[in-house]
């Protein structure tokens, strides 16, 4: 799967079909390299009422060399919102995913643009994964016309319908029946395809949870489950919200795996194990085992709850980008040199579009009213001063 | 009560005279300063010191010290069983905590943000605000909500809408909004006392806000009454009416609207349930026009229920049309120059409060 960075910045629709050897003027020479490396998983998966899938991950360079480059995109985009918040560039809130790329990537290695996607406001490197280009995620963030949301959502709030990406949601838990609900429109229109509902270990315990995942066992919705399971809802440690923090374990009746979502290729393992599975049984849980760097939020300086020590060890032991870099490495399929060239052509990306999105204007007043209703009824809205400013919502 | 009875004396005999909180400003007296944060910290401090029964639960109120640090310190004084962090659940948590009051308990659940009650709403309005109706009085529910309310600064479509009208349309609901830091410790201590479910919506933009504050209210057994509106601003020649944050844009809009010869009342609703309707027209009665503000919805909104109030016992007081400044009648967009124009600004209350100071005849008509 290819990111579309090389596509041109106004060009919203991932075109499934075309090659990438083929698509675009490339700068630099991706392997196109498809022949078959048999990679084994960190750790074997736990299974919870079902056979666990093998962890012998079927990859290739061309695929290794594509998850390298797409985290370490995803790795500086984050950072360079961090950087932006504290310019005050970013208002509001920001919540970045730097350690948890792998849980992206991989998922996207799994499945196609057909099978739908769904997460809560960690939602940054999701986005980018369903094909959103830097320029609306950056352009979004700084609230300006160029944002995948034309400014008029924020950073909790990225959407890209015509890639199966259905946001970017505020309130915790939310988004999982919302996600039941995909599948169940799925299934209904014969669609063959499944969604995955992706969900914090915060968001593991809300009651609407068990509702949805109730239902969709009972219909055999194809909904998939997936608990991103950072340790910390916000500044509270698993073992402090969950009389039982086996997530995986958690569907009951509902079959569940545990796996390791610092390494791409488990993820991408457990994805496409979980596809099948739904598409022919019913709902399945995925637990992927994760970190985030950063606090929960910018306001959150993620250091009060947890110790920097630990902080720290997961980035030696465990950083996604460093896992694949290693494989790369060692798979001879790329020199060092080359590898940083990739993470130096990646932040000039990234610094370019961010220059990019400060130049796109801040929305027109008139977009106040817009898309209040899909079909307004010529009926009237107003501002602040009713008598002042009011429109007809078209 | 002392800051109460001193208000009274001002507004009534007084009538010249700045209310207490600007002579306290600019004649620069001892006056302790107080951040709306730290009033709540200490009216939750003295309330659970003064009553076993009172405890706290929310998410990060522990450990964390509270998500916006109003819950600072009181883990390590009142213990875990009395300040108690909770799952990411609130229909779960809200409905604990009301049935710890069925049982006598005075929890004070806290909802990070009141956007986050809507997941609890159930147990607030069925379980909470209904059941000494139903009971005929046996099951009375001594309970707060408290937690955030309106917007703050960039969060989204999500994060930023004013429950006031709400909360307040339900009965069995009281509804406090404090302003200053005299209004979080009054409201809060009365809140906490009050034997009925009590809708707490506090502005995250104001915790950081200081304020004067009197020996009075610092003391442990301050309390203001509920259901009571506070005029800020004595005046002449308009009535503003504001909540919280809002009641800062109309007393900033009232120095400006001064300048141009046109003497304002400022009044501090402080309780949207039970509204202070007297107070309300009283002041109407007195300066014949009025503009409505606040920072949510305006359809079905606080001001169209003061509004309807007015011209229900007013009517033949009033010289103009009410005007009704509140919140865009839309999401609230993200990108900063749509919020600004999403929510009330003090340009626009001042113009309001134009418009109802001027007969609306053309000049033409009038030749």
């Amino acid at each position: 799967m290819a990111l579309s960075y090389l596509r041109s910045s106004s060009s919203r629709s991932v075109n499934l079909l075309k090659p990438l050897s083929s698509s675009l003027p490339l700068r630099r020479p991706i392997s196109t390299d498809t022949t078959p490396i048999t990679v084994e998983t960190s750790v074997p998966f736990t299974s919870h009422q079902c056979d666990a899938p093998s962890r012998s991950v079927e990859t290739n360079p061309k695929e290794l060399l594509t998850f390298f480059r797409d985290m370490a995109l995803m790795r500086r985009m984050e950072i360079a919102a961090d950087s932006l918040y504290k310019a005050k560039l970013i208002r509001g809130f920001c919540h970045l995913y730097d350690g948890q790329e792998a849980v992206a990537v991989g998922m996207e290695a799994a499945v196609t643009k057909k099978d739908c996607i769904i997460t809560a406001y960690r939602d940054h490197c999701t986005f980018i994964g369903r094909g959103g280009t830097l320029l609306e995620v950056f352009a979004e963030l700084m609230g300006r016309q160029a944002g995948c949301s034309k400014g008029k959502g924020g950073s909790m709030h990225f959407y890209k319908k015509d890639s199966n990406f259905y946001g970017g949601h505020g309130i915790v838990g939310a988004q999982v029946p919302l996600g039941c609900g995909l599948a169940f429109a799925q299934k209904y229109s014969k669609d063959e395809t499944v969604t995955f509902a992706l969900y914090g270990d915060g968001a593991a315990n809300q009651g609407q949870l068990f509702e949805a995942l109730n239902i969709s066992a009972l219909w055999d919705l194809p909904a998939i489950l997936v608990c991103e399971n950072n340790h910390y809802g916000m500044g509270t440690a698993e073992w402090r919200a969950a009389k039982s923090p086996a997530y995986y374990k958690r569907g009951d009746y509902v079959p569940g795996l545990k796996v390791d979502g610092m390494d791409a290729l488990a993820v991408k393992q457990a994805c496409k194990f979980a596809k099948e599975h739904a598409l022919k049984n019913g709902p399945i849980i995925l637990e992927m085992d994760t970190y985030r760097y950063h606090g929960h939020s910018m306001s959150d300086p993620g250091s009060t709850y947890r110790t920097r020590d630990e902080i720290s060890g997961v980035r030696q032991e465990r950083d996604p980008i460093e896992r694949i870099r290693k494989l790369i490495l060692s798979h001879d399929l790329a020199t060092e040199k080359e590898l940083k060239d990739i993470e130096k052509e990646v932040r000039k990306e990234v610094d370019d579009t961010i220059t990019q999105a400060k130049e796109s204007p801040m929305p027109e007043p008139s977009e106040l009213f817009t898309n209040v209703y899909a079909k307004g009824l010529g009926v009237e809205s107003f501002g602040a001063d009713r008598k002042e400013v009011r429109a007809t919502l078209p | 009560m002392l800051g109460v009875v001193r208000q009274k004396m001002l507004g009534q005999s007084l009538p010249k005279i700045r209310p207490v909180v600007s002579v306290l400003r600019s004649y620069s007296s001892a006056a302790k300063q107080m951040t709306v944060r730290d009033s709540l910290n200490s009216a939750l401090d003295e309330e659970m010191s003064a009553d076993p029964k009172v405890f706290l639960m929310g998410e990060e109120v522990g450990e964390y010290q509270g998500a916006y640090k109003i819950s600072k310190g009181l883990l390590e004084k009142y213990g875990p069983e009395r300040v108690r962090d909770t799952p990411i659940t609130e229909a779960g948590f809200a409905g604990i905590g009301v049935g710890a009051a069925y049982y006598g308990l005075k929890p004070v659940v806290e909802f990070m943000t009141f956007n986050f009650s809507m997941q609890a709403i159930d147990h607030i309005i069925n379980s909470a605000a209904k059941s000494n109706y139903m009971s005929a009085g046996q099951m009375s529910v001594p309970i707060v909500f408290r937690g955030p309310n309106g917007a703050a600064a960039g969060v989204g479509a999500q994060h930023s809408q004013c429950y006031a009208a709400w909360y307040a349309s339900c009965p069995g609901l009281k509804v406090l909004t404090p302003y200053s830091s005299e209004d979080a410790r009054g409201l809060l201590k009365a809140a906490i006392r009050d034997p009925d479910p009590v809708v707490f919506l506090e502005n995250e933009l104001l915790y950081g806000e200081s304020f004067p504050v009197s020996d009075e209210v610092l003391d442990s057994s301050f309390c203001l009454p509920i259901g009571k509106a506070k005029i800020e601003r004595v005046g002449r020649d308009v009535t503003i009416t504001a909540f919280s944050r809002m009641v800062g844009h109309a007393l900033k809009a009232a120095e400006i609207l001064e300048k141009d010869g046109i003497d304002a009342e400022v009044i501090n609703l402080r309780s949207i349930r039970p509204l202070d309707r007297s107070t309300i027209n009283a002041s109407v009665r007195k300066t014949n026009r009025l503009v409505t503000v606040e920072e949510g919805f305006p359809q079905h909104g606080v001001g169209a229920e003061i509004c309807a109030s007015v011209v229900e016992e007013s009517f033949a007081y009033l010289d103009a049309p009410v005007e009704r400044i509140a919140g865009a009648d839309i999401p609230m967009p993200y990108a900063a120059n749509l919020e600004r124009l999403a929510v009330p600004q003090v340009e626009d209350i001042v113009r309001a409060a134009k418009r109802a100071c001027y007969r609306s005849v053309p000049l033409a008509a009038a030749a």
